[in-house]
C-alpha cells in the first residue's frame, strides 16, 4: 500500500544533494553575473570617466568636516532634494558629491556607549586625513574623495591596478577600497575593503571584510614601498576587539599616522552606504587634533556651529533618515534672504543651548547665520551635532567608554540581543 | 480493415505477428483517422467480439485522446476536435451504449474514454446531453450499468473542471453518487463506484458545502459508509474524508468529534489499508493546521482566508496516545524494504507532523511513553520509543528538547553501538541526525555537541558505518546534518580534528561489497559532499588531498568495458555521485585564490575525465558532469578555451537535450559560466550555441522553465563578445521582444505570477548584457530602433505593478543601461516614459538594497545622457 506522495520520506530527511548542487550552482552563476554586470555599469563608466566636475577642493583635515571654506562667492542656482532630472544635470558639482558620498559608509558620532561593546565592536585609532574611494581597475587606479573629486589617478599593485601583464589581472577584476590618504607619509590607510579582485564584499559583515583585508592587501604587493608600478604605498591599520585592553591600545598605541579620533565598527554589520549607527566615531584631545570644529580659517568659534536644510513649510532639519527636526525658521528671513526648500543653512547655537525631554530634542535655540558653503553635500547629522554640543558641556570621556566596558563584564551573564539593521 | 484480427494480433506473444499488426494499426490511423477510431468504437461496443479486441480497442481510443507531454496531449486535443462532427458522434453513440454492456472490461474502459472525450469537449460547450443522458442511466436496472455509470461520472469529475459544469448538473451529478453511497443501496459495487465517485466529485461540491443542509447529508453518507461491511467501501470512504479534511477544512468543526470515534476505531481495529486512510485524514488536518498557522506568523492576524481551528491541539490528548499504539506494530524488516508502508510508519509520519502544529504541547505526552518503553527487553518497544522522541524534535522549542536531548545522547550513543536488534540501530541513528539537524547551529545558544562528546560521537557514528546497510545509511545521514551544523560558523568547527578519519571512513563505505542494492552509497557520497562543503580554512589542505581520490575513483568507473544495461545504468549513477563530489570540491577550492591555484594542476586531467564520462553515453550527456564543469569554468576563467574544442559537441547535445530539460537548463547556466570565463574567445562557438538557444525559445516542446536561463544567457554572451553581439542581434532581439510582450501582463496563480517574473528577469538581464555589450562601441546606433519597444516594456511592467524586487531591480538597471550605452540619442524617449520618472523614484526609495543600488545607477546614468 503506497503512501500520500508527500508522506514518502519515512525516516529519510527530505534533501537531495542533487538539487542543492544544482540551487547552490545557480546561485553562484546568478552572483557572478551580477558581479559582471555591476563592474560593466559602475567601473568603467562612472568612477573612471565621470568628469570630474565638482570644484577642487579645499585641502582639508578630515571628511568629518564642519565649514572648512568660506561662504561660496554666489548663490546663482537654488537647488531642492527633489530636483527633476532635466534641473539636476545642470547642477552638476553636487549631484557628483551627492553620489560619491552616498557610496561611502559613514559612522555616526557617538553620544552614548553602546551595549556589549567588548563583545559586538572592534575599535581603532582613524588615520588623520583624506577619506577617499580608491578603485583599481583596468590597469589603473583612481581615489577620489567624498565630494566625487579625484584626488590621485595612478598605477598601484592593487589587482588590476597597473598595466603589467602577468596574467593573474583578468578582465573582470577590480577592487573598491575605502581608504584615507595620509598626507605626511604618502600611504593610504585602508580602513575597508568594499570589493576585492571582483569579489564584491558588500553583503559581508565587519568582521569578516576586515580579516579579508588583512590577509588580502599584504598578498597583493600593495604594501610595498613604492615604485615605478606602484606609486603610493597602502597599509591597513591596526584593528583590535573593543575590550579593556583593545580599545587601550587603539587609545594609547604608537601608529605611523596622526590619529584623528576612535572608530568603532560593529563586527556584525554589512557595508552599508551613508549613515549608519554600526559604525561610530569618537574623539578627544588626547587622540585628535580636531576635536571642536573649526570655521574656515581654522579656528574654533565662540559658539557651536551647525549646517541644517530647509524643508518645505520651514523646517530645519538634519541629514538623517528620517530627518531630526530642529525649529523651524523665520519666514521673515526666508523671504529677504531669498531661501527655497532645500537649501542647506548655517546657525550658531545661542546660549539657551539644545534642551532634551525624554532623551529627545525638545528645543534648540538656533541663530541663523547664512547660506552655507556650496561644497557642502547634505546638513550635519544629528549625532555630529550632539557630539560637538557635548564636547562643549559634558564630553563622553575615555574613562566613560572603559567604565562602560567593565560593569558589561560584570553582567556579562545576561547578554541581551541586539537588533541588527545593517 | 478486418479489425478485430490486427487488435488480436497486436497481442500476440509471436513478436513478428504483433510487429505487423502494430504497424498496419498505425497505418490505419495515419491514413483514415476518424474511420479508424470509428471502427475501434465500433469493436468495442460489439458484444459478439472477444473480450480482449474489445479491451485493446478501449485503451487505443483512450490513448489517441491524451498524452502524459503537454505538447503532446495539446496536438490530441487539436486533433479531436478538428474532426467531422458526424463521424465523432457516431463514436460517441457507441461509447454511451457500451456503458450498458454486461462485459466488465468493456464497459470498465469505456467510461474512461468518455471521460476523456468530456475532458475535451465539454470546456469547448460540445456534448451537452452527455451529462443528462448519464444520469438517466443511474436509475437503470441492471446493476452493472448502474455502476459503469457512476464510474464515468467520477472519471469525468476528474477530467474536467469545475467551472465547466454549471450547478444545476453539479446538484444532480452529487445527488446522483450520494445516494448510490448510501446504505440503501443493495449493489455492493454500485456503493463501490458511488463512494470512489464521490471522491473525485468533492471539488465540484463548493456550493453544497456551504449549505448545512446537504453538506451533512454528504457527511453522514461518507461517515456511515466507513462503517460498511465491505472494506473497499470503508477504504474509499476515509479517502473521502481525507479529501474533505483538506478542500473543507473550515467547515469541519460539527463533524470532528464523530471523526475522531471513527478513525481511531479504524486505527485500534481496522484492516490495514483502512487504518492507513484513517491515520492520513489526520496527517492531512496537520497539513492544513501547519499552512494556516504559517501564514499567520504566529499570531492571529485576520489576512488569512481561512482561521485555524486548532483540530490537533484539541484531539492531543486523546490522539498522541492513539499515535503511539500505531507505533508498536513494525513490520520485520520493514527497514530493509524500500517501499515499505504500514501502521507504524503512517502513525511514526503522523506524529512528526502533529509536534510541527503544536510545538511544546506534545512534550509532555511522549515522553513518559519514551520512558516507559526505551529500556524494555521486546525490540519493538525500544523502537517504538526511540521513534517517537525523534518524531517530536521538530516543532516543540529548543529549549524545551535540549534539556531532554542532553539526558538522552548518552543513551543513544550507547544504543547505536550495543543494542542486539538492527531496527532500533536504524531508528536511533535517524533520531541523532534529527537531533543535529533541528538543534544544532547558530540559532542555538545551548551546546548540545561539546568539546567533551564530540569524539564520542564521531566515533560511534564513524562505527555504525561498518552495520547493516540500512543503518550505515541513517548513520551517513546523521553526520550529513553534524557537519551542516557546522557551516559557515566563524569558528574552527570542532569536526576539523576528524576531517581525516571522517573522509575516510565515508570512502571506505563506498566501497562496501553490499553497497550496491541501497541507497547507502548515495548517502555516504552526499555526505561527503556536505562535510567538504561545511569545511573550513584549516583542512583546505585535506581537501586538495582528495581530489587526485575521487578522479581516480571515476577514472575507474570509465574502465570496465562491454557492460550490460543495468550494469551501465549502474555505472551512470556511480559517475553521477563522483562528478557531483568533484563539482563541490571545485566550487569549494575555486572560492579562494590559494587553494584555487594549488587545485589547478588537476584541471587539465579532470576536464579529460569529465569528457570521457560524456563519451560514454551515445544521446545524453550527464547532468552531473556538466554542472561539474560549470564549476571548473568559473575556477579556470580564459584558460577554460583550450577544453572547448574536445567539450563543445558535448555542450550542444545538453542544449538540444528536451526530454531531460533539467540538463538542458544546466547546460544553459554552463553557457553562461563559459562566457563570463572566455569572453571574447568564446566568439568562435557563438554561432552554433546562438543557433540552438534561438531554436530551445520557440520550441513548445521544451519545458518552460529553460526559458528564462536562456534570455538570460543571451545577456551573459552580449556581454562577453560585444559588438560581435550584431550579427545575431536581429533574431535576439525578435524573441526578446514577443517574450516581453506575452509578459507584460500576468493573469493567473501565484505559480504563473512567479514565472512570468522570472521570465521577466530573463528578459532584462539579456537586455542589460546586450546594451553594457554594445557600450563604447561604433554600433551603438544599431540599437536605437530598440529602445522605444524596450522602454515600453518597462513602463508597462511598472504599471502592472506586480513585480517583484528581483525584476525592479534588474528593470530600472536596464533603464541605466538603455541610458549609459546610448546617451542623448536616447534622451527625449528617456524622459518621456514614466520608468524614468515615477518607477525610478519608486526604486531610489525602496527598502531592498539592490534595488536602491540599481536605481542610484540609473540615475547618474540618466542624468548623464540627458545632459550631454
Amino acid at each position: 500500500m503506497a503512501p500520500h506522495d508527500n508522506r514518502r520520506p519515512f525516516k529519510r530527511a527530505a534533501i537531495s544533494d542533487q538539487q542543492k548542487r544544482r540551487e547552490l550552482s545557480l546561485l553562484r552563476q546568478a552572483q557572478n553575473r551580477r558581479d559582471a554586470q555591476q563592474q560593466a555599469r559602475c567601473l568603467a563608466s562612472s568612477i573612471l570617466s565621470l568628469q570630474s566636475a565638482a570644484p577642487e577642493s579645499q585641502p582639508e583635515q578630515s571628511d568629518i568636516e564642519l565649514e572648512t571654506v568660506p561662504e561660496a562667492e554666489q548663490e546663482s542656482e537654488a537647488f531642492s532634494k527633489d530636483l527633476d532630472v532635466r534641473q539636476a544635470s545642470k547642477l552638476r558639482g553636487p549631484e557628483v558629491r551627492k553620489w560619491f558620498a552616498r557610496q561611502l559608509m559613514l559612522p555616526e558620532w557617538m553620544i552614548d556607549v553602546p551595549d556589549r561593546l567588548a563583545q559586538d565592536w572592534y575599535v581603532f585609532a582613524r588615520p588623520a586625513g583624506k577619506r577617499c574611494f580608491v578603485v583599481s581597475s583596468n590597469g589603473t587606479t583612481v581615489s577620489r574623495q567624498r565630494n566625487g573629486s579625484i584626488l590621485h589617478h595612478f598605477p598601484s599593485a592593487l589587482p588590476a591596478g597597473a598595466k603589467i601583464r602577468d596574467g593573474s589581472g583578468s578582465a573582470q577584476s577590480y577592487c573598491i577600497l575605502d581608504c584615507i590618504f595620509h598626507e605626511l607619509d604618502q600611504t593610504y590607510y585602508v580602513i575597508d575593503m568594499v570589493c576585492w579582485n571582483g569579489y564584491s564584499l558588500y553583503d559581508c559583515t565587519a568582521e569578516f571584510r576586515f580579516y579579508w583585508l588583512n590577509s588580502k592587501l599584504e598578498e597583493s604587493g600593495a604594501c610595498n614601498a613604492p615604485s615605478h608600478y606602484h606609486k603610493f604605498r597602502f597599509s591597513a591599520v591596526p584593528v583590535y576587539n573593543c575590550d579593556q585592553s583593545g580599545l587601550h591600545a587603539a587609545y594609547t598605541g604608537v601608529v605611523p599616522y596622526a590619529k584623528d579620533g576612535l572608530l568603532f565598527y560593529n563586527k556584525h554589520a554589512l557595508y552599508q552606504t551613508g549613515n549608519t549607527p554600526l559604525a561610530l566615531v569618537w574623539k578627544d584631545e588626547n587622540c585628535s587634533q580636531f576635536v571642536i570644529d573649526t570655521d574656515g580659517k581654522g579656528e574654533i568659534p565662540s559658539q557651536q556651529q551647525v549646517v541644517l536644510e530647509l524643508q518645505d513649510d520651514r523646517k530645519l532639519v538634519t541629514s538623517d533618515d528620517p530627518p531630526v527636526l530642529f525649529g523651524c525658521l523665520d519666514g521673515d528671513i526666508i523671504e529677504k534672504s531669498g531661501l527655497h526648500t532645500g537649501n542647506l543653512l548655517r546657525f550658531a547655537i545661542g546660549d539657551g543651548g539644545l534642551s532634551f525631554v525624554d532623551g529627545k530634542l525638545e528645543k534648540a535655540d538656533l541663530i541663523y547665520l547664512g547660506k552655507s558653503n556650496r561644497a557642502r553635500a547634505f546638513a550635519d547629522s544629528y549625532s555630529k551635532v550632539l557630539f560637538q554640543f557635548m564636547v562643549r558641556h559634558s564630553p563622553l570621556k575615555i574613562d566613560d567608554l572603559l567604565a562602560s566596558i567593565n560593569s558589561a563584564n560584570d553582567q556579562e551573564k545576561t547578554p541581551s540581543d541586539i537588533e541588527m539593521v545593517g | 480493415m478486418e479489425v478485430t484480427q490486427v487488435l488480436f494480433n497486436a497481442q500476440s506473444i509471436d513478436g513478428t505477428v504483433r510487429k505487423n499488426a502494430e504497424e498496419s494499426l498505425k497505418q490505419f490511423q495515419e491514413q483514415n483517422l476518424p474511420g479508424f477510431l470509428l471502427s475501434l468504437s465500433g469493436e468495442l461496443a460489439n458484444e459478439e467480439k472477444p473480450i480482449e479486441t474489445r479491451k485493446l480497442a478501449g485503451l487505443i481510443l483512450k490513448n489517441a485522446l491524451d498524452a502524459k507531454e503537454q505538447h503532446r496531449k495539446f496536438e490530441l486535443v487539436q486533433r479531436w476536435l478538428s474532426l467531422d462532427a458526424t463521424g465523432k458522434s457516431q463514436i460517441k453513440a457507441c461509447l454511451l451504449q457500451t456503458l450498458s454492456s454486461p462485459v466488465f472490461d468493456a464497459h470498465s474502459t469505456t467510461s474512461q474514454v468518455i471521460a476523456k472525450v468530456a475532458g475535451i469537449e465539454l470546456p469547448q460547450k460540445q456534448w451537452p446531453e452527455l451529462i443528462g443522458s448519464l444520469l438517466s442511466n443511474v436509475h437503470q436496472i441492471p446493476a452493472y450499468a448502474k455502476q459503469a455509470t457512476l464510474e464515468t461520472l467520477g472519471y469525468l469529475c476528474e477530467e474536467v473542471s469545475p467551472d465547466v459544469i454549471d450547478q444545476d448538473q453539479v446538484n444532480k451529478i452529487l445527488t446522483a453518487v450520494v445516494q448510490g453511497m448510501s446504505a440503501s443501496e443493495g449493489n455492493i459495487d454500485v456503493r463501490l463506484a458511488a463512494t470512489r465517485a464521490l471522491y473525485n466529485a468533492l471539488g465540484f461540491a463548493q456550493a453544497n458545502f456551504s449549505n448545512d443542509m446537504e453538506r451533512d447529508y454528504i457527511m453522514r453518507v461518507v461517515c456511515e459508509a466507513t462503517l460498511s461491511p465491505e472494506v473497499r467501501i470503508r477504504q474509499a470512504a476515509f479517502e473521502c474524508l481525507v479529501s474533505i479534511s483538506s478542500t473543507y477544512y473550515e467547515k469541519l468543526t460539527p463533524y470532528i468529534q464523530d471523526i475522531f470515534n471513527i478513525t481511531s476505531k479504524a486505527v485500534r481495529e481496522d484492516e490495514e489499508p483502512v487504518a492507513l486512510q484513517a491515520i492520513e485524514f489526520w496527517s492531512s488536518i496537520c497539513d492544513e493546521e501547519i499552512d494556516i498557522l504559517e501564514e499567520y506568523g504566529g499570531e492571529f492576524t485576520g489576512d488569512s482566508d481561512v482561521p485555524c481551528f486548532y483540530f490537533i491541539k484539541k484531539a492531543l490528548p486523546a490522539l498522541v496516545p492513539m499515535l503511539l499504539e500505531t507505533l508498536l506494530k513494525q513490520e520485520e524488516d520493514q527497514d530493509q524494504d524500500e517501499g515499505a508502508w504500514n501502521i507504524a510508519m503512517a502513525g511514526g509520519t503522523c506524529l512528526g507532523l502533529v509536534a510541527q502544529t503544536v510545538g511544546d504541547d506534545i512534550v509532555p505526552l511522549v515522553v513518559p511513553f519514551v520512558e516507559e518503553n526505551i529500556t524494555k527487553p521486546d525490540w519493538r518497544q525500544r523502537e517504538a520509543a526511540t521513534y517517537a522522541f525523534g518524531s517530536i524534535l521538530d516543532g516543540p522549542s529548543p529549549e524545551n528538547l535540549i534539556p531532554l536531548v542532553n539526558v538522552a545522547l548518552t543513551f543513544m550513543l550507547s544504543a547505536l553501538t550495543k543494542d542486539p536488534n538492527s531496527h532500533v540501530k536504524d531508528t536511533t541513528a535517524w533520531a541523532l541526525g534529527r537531533i543535529f539537524e533541528f538543534l544544532l547551529g547558530s540559532a542555538v545558544d545551548l551546546p548540545i555537541i561539546t568539546q567533551a562528546n564530540c569524539q564520542q560521537i564521531v566515533t560511534v557514528l564513524l562505527q555504525s558505518m561498518k552495520d547493516t546497510p540500512n543503518v550505515a545509511e541513517k548513520a551517513c545521514g546523521a553526520l550529513y546534518f553534524l557537519a551542516q551544523g557546522y557551516e559557515g560558523e566563524g569558528e574552527p568547527s570542532p569536526l576539523t580534528p576528524f576531517f581525516q578519519e571522517i573522509v575516510q571512513s565515508l570512502l571506505t563505505v563506498t566501497h562496501r561489497e553490499d553497497v550496491g542494492d541501497s541507497r547507502l552509497r548515495t548517502a555516504a557520497y552526499e555526505t561527503l559532499n556536505e562535510v567538504v562543503r561545511c569545511s573550513t580554512v584549516e583542512t583546505a589542505p585535506l581537501v586538495l588531498q582528495l581530489v587526485p581520490v575521487i578522479m581516480m575513483e571515476l577514472h575507474n568507473t570509465l574502465e570496465g568495458q562491454k557492460l550490460s544495461s543495468d550494469e551501465r545504468e549502474k555505472q551512470s549513477e556511480l559517475q553521477g555521485l563522483l562528478c557531483g563530489c568533484l563539482q563541490v570540491i571545485i566550487q569549494k577550492l575555486g572560492a579562494s585564490e590559494p587553494t584555487k591555484y594549488v587545485f589547478m594542476q588537476y584541471a587539465d586531467q579532470i576536464m579529460g575525465l569529465f569528457l570521457r564520462v560524456f563519451a560514454c553515453r551515445s544521446a545524453t550527456v550527464h547532468e552531473e558532469a556538466m554542472l561539474a564543469i560549470g564549476a571548473l569554468a568559473y575556477a579556470t576563467g580564459a584558460d577554460f578555451a583550450k577544453y572547448m574544442p574536445e567539450f563543445y559537441r558535448y555542450l550542444e547535445m545538453g542544449l538540444q537535450n528536451f526530454e531531460e530539460y533539467q540538463v538542458c537548463a544546466v547546460t544553459v547556466g554552463v553557457v553562461g559560466d563559459i562566457s563570463r570565463a572566455l569572453e571574447e574567445k568564446i566568439v568562435p562557438y557563438c554561432d552554433g550555441i546562438m543557433t540552438q538557444l534561438l531554436k530551445n525559445l520557440s520550441s513548445n516542446q521544451l519545458h518552460r522553465s529553460v526559458k528564462p536561463p536562456i534570455f538570460s544567457c543571451f545577456g551573459d554572451i552580449a556581454l562577453a563578445v560585444g559588438e560581435y553581439f550584431e550579427k545575431y542581434l536581429m533574431w535576439a532581439m525578435s524573441a526578446l521582444q514577443s517574450a516581453a510582450d506575452l509578459s507584460t501582463h500576468i493573469a493567473g496563480d501565484d505559480e504563473l505570477v512567479e514565472y512570468t517574473n522570472s521570465l521577466r528577469n530573463g528578459i532584462l538581464e539579456a537586455y542589460s548584457g546586450i546594451f553594457q555589450g554594445f557600450k563604447n562601441s561604433p554600433k551603438t546606433q544599431l540599437l536605437i530602433p530598440y529602445a522605444p519597444h524596450i522602454l515600453q516594456f518597462l513602463d508597462g511592467i511598472y504599471m502592472e505593478k506586480d513585480m517583484d524586487d528581483m525584476v525592479m531591480k534588474t528593470a530600472i538597471g536596464v533603464l541605466g543601461d538603455l541610458a549609459d550605452t546610448l546617451g542623448n540619442h536616447a534622451s527625449s524617449m528617456i524622459q518621456q516614459s514614466v520608468s524614468s520618472k515615477d518607477f525610478l523614484n519608486e526604486c531610489l526609495s525602496s527598502e531592498d538594497l539592490l534595488v536602491k543600488e540599481s536605481a542610484q545607477w540609473a540615475k547618474l546614468a540618466i542624468s548623464r545622457a540627458i545632459s550631454v
